[in-house]
């Protein structure tokens, strides 16, 4: 502290004997130091008050519990500034924390985009923030190809740790992955038992089955997903009755199918995708459906980049949730 | 030998008394214009606490003075509702929400420790030192 009011006093006399921008601009790195330091806003008015002291020591006297006053309220502005600092470093320290969970989510949560001979597949699923609520779980089998799109709700970290349940759920399901009755109503007492009763988790849940050419379909409270008939050039809506998962522990749930014929589509989302934040004059299924009518001869990755791309742009680059959406289509 | 005297709570112009008590000793035992300012300060929010969280309290000053280093203790006590989490209040941003033990780390960093004592239902005790350089 001494050294600091050396330097200081000595700032304060250059200044007052040659008002230039050269002694404001030595003093403006000297308050870079004090804030390097961690000096008090207190410790400052007492290191300018001593200076003035010894610089105008006739002069001081009036001015003197001018300065003391001024100290004692800066005693309370520095708490507050000090509490401040503190909370913007713990809200870095939170920041790093989410962005490892994210990376933790991303490795432990990765799946592939199955190839086959008989379906072609695509798929993007971005977060609005760190962590994604969306979760897409693809299970590759001699018999079928499964896909399961899920939204928590309830977004971000707690969302997130529900995932690997339903990843692990699902793996364990392996043997019954072309019945879409049967992996809902399980995970249905996955969820319903292992986790807290204001969380849900909808769910669509489709398997392509190449030996019979169809697709079997069932969803948990979800948005319908999308048929394209090729044939007819029309999207469908593939609408299947069930609740949430997690909300009644012995729900059951509907099998659906349809049968895909060449350049048939089926197009899942979540409500990401199709919820728009205008008003409610939009047919927004209507506005997705001939975003996707427009690129529907490219592959099912492009669509789905397409899809992104353009409506990111619509929503002015502002998405307000999680957007995934998986294509299949057939050969 | 330590010195004791105190400052009971009870209504807002005891805050004030309690501040008085805390700078004439702090005064008197030589701490320098800044460190008296932030003792009284911290005096101010503890007693503060007590007049709006607990109603009634009490603040004790004690003078320190152990293997020649001299200091003040102060010791604001009340018989209020008492902090659940004690921990969560010393946590920077609980103030924010107002109720008890608004400002303690505050008052902490004004200080050189704090020690807090408290049991839910049967009220509180903050002890608080800063010595003398």
């Amino acid at each position: 502290m001494e050294e600091l009011e050396r330097e200081y006093h000595k700032i304060l006399s250059d200044y007052i004997k040659d008002q230039n921008e050269r002694n404001l601009y030595i003093g403006q790195n000297f308050v870079r130091q004090l804030i390097r330091r961690n000096v008090a806003p207190e410790d400052v008015v007492s290191l300018h008050k001593e200076a003035v002291e010894e610089i105008f020591p006739e002069e001081i006297e009036g001015l003197r519990t001018a300065y003391d006053f001024l100290i004692e309220m800066m005693v309370h502005y520095g708490m507050a500034l000090r509490e401040h600092q503190s909370l913007i470093q713990k809200q870095a320290e939170l920041q790093i924390e989410m962005n490892i969970a994210a990376n933790v989510q991303k490795t432990m949560l990765q799946t592939t985009i199955p190839t086959s001979e008989q379906v072609e597949i695509g798929m993007v699923s971005t977060p609005l923030k760190t962590v994604n609520g969306d979760y897409v779980h693809f299970i590759e089998d001699d018999r079928y190809v499964g896909v399961a799109v899920t939204d928590v709700v309830g977004k971000g970290v707690p969302a997130a740790l529900c995932m690997s349940m339903v990843k692990y759920g699902l793996e364990t399901m392996r043997d019954s992955g072309h019945t879409p009755s049967r992996v809902l109503s399980v995970l249905n007492r996955i969820v319903e038992q292992n986790v807290d009763d204001s969380m849900f988790i909808s769910m669509f849940y489709g398997c392509y089955v190449p030996r019979a050419n169809k697709f079997y379909y069932g969803s948990a409270g979800h948005e319908p997903a999308f048929l394209y008939r090729a044939q007819e050039d029309k999207f469908y809506d593939l609408e299947a009755n069930g609740i949430l998962l997690g909300i009644i522990p012995t729900a059951e749930y509907i099998d659906n199918e349809v049968v895909l014929h060449k350049d048939d589509m089926v197009i899942v989302v979540t409500d990401g995708v199709t919820e728009f934040r205008q008003g409610d004059d939009i047919d927004e299924r209507g506005v997705v459906a001939s975003l996707i009518n427009d690129v529907k001869h490219l592959a099912p990755q492009q669509i789905c980049e397409y899809l992104y791309r353009e409506l990111e742009e619509l929503h002015e680059f502002n998405l307000r949730d999680d957007f995934t959406v998986v294509v299949i289509k057939k050969r | 030998m330590a010195k004791q005297t105190s400052v009971e709570i009870v209504t807002e112009w005891d805050i004030v008394a309690a501040r008085q008590l805390g700078r004439n000793e702090a005064k008197a035992l030589g701490f320098g214009t800044v460190d008296q300012a932030r003792i009284t300060t911290a005096i101010s929010e503890l007693a503060r606490n007590i007049y709006l969280y607990a109603r009634v309290g009490r603040i004790d000053i004690e003078r320190l003075d152990e293997d020649g280093k001299q200091g003040i203790l102060i010791v604001a006590s009340d018989k209020g509702a008492g902090i659940e989490d004690v921990r969560k209040v010393l946590e920077d941003g609980y103030s924010t929400s107002g109720g008890l033990g608004a400002g303690l780390p505050g008052v902490k960093r004004l200080m050189d420790s704090m020690d807090i004592v408290s049991k839910s239902g049967e009220g509180t005790t903050i002890t608080i030192t800063k010595w003398l350089r």
